[in-house]
């Protein structure tokens, strides 16, 4: 005789999946349909048709009501199939495609019956993700060298201030250079601190987020506010890339945007490769994962985190003047939690520099998209849609990031017999 | 090349770790260093390899004293060491663990991957390893893991191969392999130190045997006259019984039977497929098996730390199959997990705190929410005295003490209370003789009070010396249930290669159906 439980369990020992497996599947089979039935209530409330602006004038328009049945229509099929017996190696795909459709119809409603800049969106995401690019890189070279860096966001923050005090006085690129060297500085007591002392790495790294908000905010009050010769920038103006600019959609996109922007891909292309194929990197990965192997082999431990770490920080403090050089001036705050985002960042990236730049990417996206949906007047609350980017990380980290492994010594100082 | 070490000394805190040790090593031969744990073997490599400095004494290649004052310098004289707990990172290539820290590089610092890839592939032909270079570590079984140490040792010319404890995570048959592998190495003019206290094996593969005692070197010995008797008599100082005497069985009720047990990892693989079996009071029923077919999983699952996806666990007749571990503790099961640092104690905290871990939640240790630190500890007290737990102080942490003391501690906790089944997961695993002896006699013990053992070990000599009755797990399935007296090593070693049984070779564990039996 079987009771119920164990031919439940025949059965899904059958079809070769788990416990954790099933359960998983029927979450995301449920999500669909929450996600479906948001499409159905809600983005089939305005009529008309939402028009889409491209570049060079051309548009598209989107009958919002429609589209929003369809999308509905399609949800709820992915979730009844996830439901019954799950999508099998397409259940990310779908996700992802869902995801897509679902902001797609969000948009179109939004909009409705007006008119919006689709890729004006689109280009201000890659604007809004570059400080997280930076900011995820200088957390996965701290990390992968095995030491946990979550000063990011005061490191982020000094380069802020120096680039703006010294770009003031100065010329903008000296004060980037100032930024740098002052958020390496922060990044070498971190790693004096934590190397040394055997500090707790959390701990140091609060203390430099505290201080430099406490500083920064203090400097701004008494100094900057009081003397504008001391706070004042010229914006950056994107660079056009000569004939890729031209290409329809992609060359306002891509190739219409500030040398933080290229600098930005290319260091992450440089990063990517420099972990998998030098020496440095080799040592690096080593050092993170299983520090006494790499000891016993006459690596130097603590010196290639000191490096990795203050080179991490001269990141963060490029990254750090993006923010003055946006907006032209700094203001108290004005990094407003970015550095943290870019932790999260890393741990979606997991921990590789192209899995950070596609995570930046989809918070810059969000982050966009929460401008957007702010202009078009929709009749949701303004906290609700300031939630957005922070809600779409929560998601996708818990989504996407289940399974990912942090280097296994990150965190845990070394000490050689 | 010719190794020496002349007159070495290490103290120690409190202790002289080695005292006035001599030692030559040639090309072409292994010698067997042999002694307890604590003996000062682990000491002495690491004054040979850098790691430590020796008070006095001094080493000589080839002759000429040389100084060493990190790895660096040993492995730049030609000496490799291949460490008990490998130094391997898990996530990188087989090539990558290879080269780390004499990377062949190009321009940029960028590693000429190809090349490293050739030379590890030569060396591995050279020397019959059969390695993949572009294999991730961590997928590989743990006797390919060590071939990686002894490439990562010939990448770098070493001419003297030290092995700490080599075979101590091996499978029998990766012990074979590994055997041949020395034999290449010393026929290509190698010299290998083969560290050990498996007194068999440095009999069957050593030219010269040299054994340590309390850091001194306390004889010599030829493999080809000496017994394994005699030198764990030098070893230990005194004469060591290696056969476990007991009388015949004493037979009483079924106290754990199993049934029809099928458990699943969270891929939904199975580890464990319908597995039957019972262990009656009095006796003695050891599992044999290679590493990872299933015996983990057993057992983690008797003591309720995995859940059964299908099949029951009874205990005296009551179905525990879903009780938590502390209520299966409660009805009477001990549990001597197989990796004692990881599952058997804290390894931060004092011996009474360990000792206290399965019992601090009633009276007599608590009241109300208060701990009764004064009655533990003369508790612990009592224990250390009665299990012969060798250590400074109850107060001592556990971690400070050796192998075979700490797994003392947790055999104190567990077999102190009182326990109708005893599961002792690879129970001597990493222990000296003299503790084996003792941890043997207390399991025998038990059986003769009316206790049902249960013991799962990969050590084929331990199963057959302790048993009862003979379990063989192969893929996941029970393949041999037999009575000790009618078998012998043999018999039990094809059941475990999966030669012999009903095993068929096309049956992937994942297809267990209910209602099939294994033999």
């Amino acid at each position: 005789m079987s009771t119920p439980t164990e031919i439940y369990t025949d059965v899904q020992l059958a079809v070769g999946r788990s416990f954790e497996q099933v359960r998983r599947a029927r979450n995301l089979g449920i999500i669909y349909l929450i996600l479906a039935g948001v499409a159905a209530w809600v983005f089939t409330g305005h009529q008309g048709s939402a028009t889409f602006n491209l570049d060079g004038g051309r548009s598209f328009g989107v009958a919002a009501t429609p589209l929003a049945w369809i999308v509905a229509g399609t949800l709820a099929v992915l979730g009844g199939i996830q439901l019954a017996r799950g999508l099998g190696r397409w259940q990310s795909a779908a996700l992802a495609a869902a995801a897509v459709v679902f902001v797609f119809s969000l948009l179109a409603w939004a909009a409705a019956p007006r008119s919006f800049a689709f890729v004006g969106m689109l280009s201000q995401s890659i604007t809004f993700s570059t400080p997280l690019i930076f900011g995820a890189l200088a957390g996965i070279m701290c990390e992968r060298s095995g030491v946990v860096n979550i000063a990011i966001e005061g490191m982020l923050l000094n380069g802020a201030f120096t680039s703006a005090l010294v770009g003031s006085v100065t010329t903008f690129w000296v004060g980037v250079v100032a930024a740098m060297i002052t958020s390496a500085l922060f990044a070498w007591l971190l790693a004096w601190l934590a190397i040394r002392f055997k500090v707790d790495q959390v701990i140091i790294g609060f203390f430099i987020n505290f201080f430099v908000a406490g500083l920064t905010a203090f400097l701004d009050n008494r100094v900057l506010s009081s003397n504008p010769g001391y706070n004042g920038v010229d914006t950056l103006k994107p660079l056009k890339v000569p004939l890729l600019h031209k290409i329809p959609i992609l060359g306002p996109v891509l190739f219409t945007q500030t040398i933080f922007v290229y600098t930005a891909f290319a260091l992450v292309a440089f990063l990517a490769w420099a972990f998998r194929s030098t020496r440095w990197g080799l040592r690096t990965r080593a050092v993170g994962e299983h520090p006494k192997a790499a000891d016993t082999l006459g690596v130097n431990v603590n010196r290639m985190r000191y490096r990795n770490v203050i080179a991490a920080g001269a990141i963060a403090g490029f990254g750090g003047s993006w923010f003055t050089a946006n907006v032209g001036r700094f203001r108290e705050d004005i990094t407003d939690g970015r550095g943290f985002i870019a932790l999260a960042v890393v741990i979606v990236g997991r921990w590789s520099p192209v899995g950070a730049l596609s995570g930046a990417l989809v918070f810059g996206f969000f982050d966009a998209l929460k401008d957007k949906l702010g202009f078009l007047k929709t009749g949701i609350p303004g906290e609700f849609i300031g939630m957005t980017p922070y809600i779409a990380t929560i998601v996708v980290v818990a989504g996407f990031a289940g399974r990912t492994r942090a280097p296994k010594a990150s965190g845990q100082p070394y000490e050689s017999q | 090349m010719e190794l020496e070490l002349r007159g070495i000394t290490k103290r120690f805190p409190g202790v002289v770790a080695n005292d006035d040790v001599n030692l030559t090593v040639r090309g072409g031969e292994v010698l067997a260093l042999v002694g307890e744990n604590g003996a000062g073997k682990s000491t002495l490599m690491n004054i040979l390899y850098g790691l430590y400095k020796a008070d006095e004494g001094e080493i000589l290649v080839d002759g000429q004293p040389v100084k060493f004052t990190s790895p660096h310098d040993a492995i730049a004289a030609g000496i490799g060491m291949v460490h008990q707990h490998f130094m391997l990172v898990p996530v990188f290539t087989v090539t990558e663990n290879v080269v780390l820290g004499v990377e062949p590089t190009t321009s940029f610092g960028r590693i000429d991957i190809g090349s490293a890839r050739t030379r590890v592939a030569e060396l591995s032909r050279e020397f019959g390893l059969h390695l993949d270079p572009d294999a991730m570590t961590e997928d590989l079984a743990v006797g390919i893991q060590q071939r990686i140490e002894i490439v990562k040792v010939l990448f770098r010319d070493a001419k003297i191969v030290v092995f700490d404890e080599p075979t101590a995570v091996l499978t029998p048959q990766e012990i074979e392999d590994f055997f041949r592998i020395v034999e290449t190495l010393t026929a290509a003019g190698c010299g290998v130190v083969f560290i050990t206290h498996k007194l068999k094996e440095a009999i069957r593969i050593a030219d010269r045997i040299v054994v340590l005692r309390r850091g001194k070197t306390v004889g010599e010995a030829d493999p080809k006259t000496a017994t394994q008797e005699a030198l764990a008599e030098m070893m230990v100082g005194r004469p060591v019984d290696l056969e476990v005497d007991k009388a015949p069985p004493q037979l009483g009720d079924v106290t754990l039977r199993v049934a029809h047990l099928t458990v699943t990892d969270a891929n939904g693989r199975a580890h464990v497929s319908d597995v039957s079996f019972e262990v009656r009071a009095g006796e003695i029923v050891g599992i044999a098996g290679i590493q990872g077919n299933g015996q983990s999983e057993l057992v983690e699952t008797l003591v309720g730390l995995h859940r059964a996806a299908a099949g029951t666990v009874a205990l005296n007749g009551e179905d525990i199959t879903t009780a938590t571990p502390r209520a299966r503790h409660r009805l009477g099961i001990a549990h001597i997990p197989e990796d004692r640092q990881r599952d058997g104690m804290v390894k931060d905290f004092t011996i009474t705190e360990n000792l206290a871990l399965t019992s601090y939640y009633a009276p007599p240790l608590s009241h109300g929410i208060n701990m009764q630190w004064d009655t533990a500890r003369s508790e612990a007290e009592r224990l250390v005295e009665a299990y012969d737990i060798r250590t400074p102080s109850t107060e001592t942490s556990t971690g400070k003490l050796s192998g075979g003391n700490q797994q003392k501690v947790i055999v104190a906790r567990e077999l102190s209370r009182n326990v109708h089944l005893a599961i002792a997961s690879q129970p001597t695993r990493g222990v000296d003789v003299g503790s084996i002896e003792y941890i043997h006699e207390r399991l025998v013990d038990l059986r003769d009070k009316g206790v049902a053992v249960l013991v799962v070990s990969t050590e084929l000599d331990e199963v057959m010396a302790l048993s009862d009755r003979v379990l063989v797990m192969f893929g996941g399935r029970l393949v041999a249930n037999l009575n000790r007296a009618d078998t012998d090593h043999n018999d039990v070693g094809l059941y475990m290669a999966g030669a012999k049984g009903d095993f068929m070779p096309g049956d992937a564990p994942g297809d267990a159906t209910p209602g099939e039996r294994a033999s």
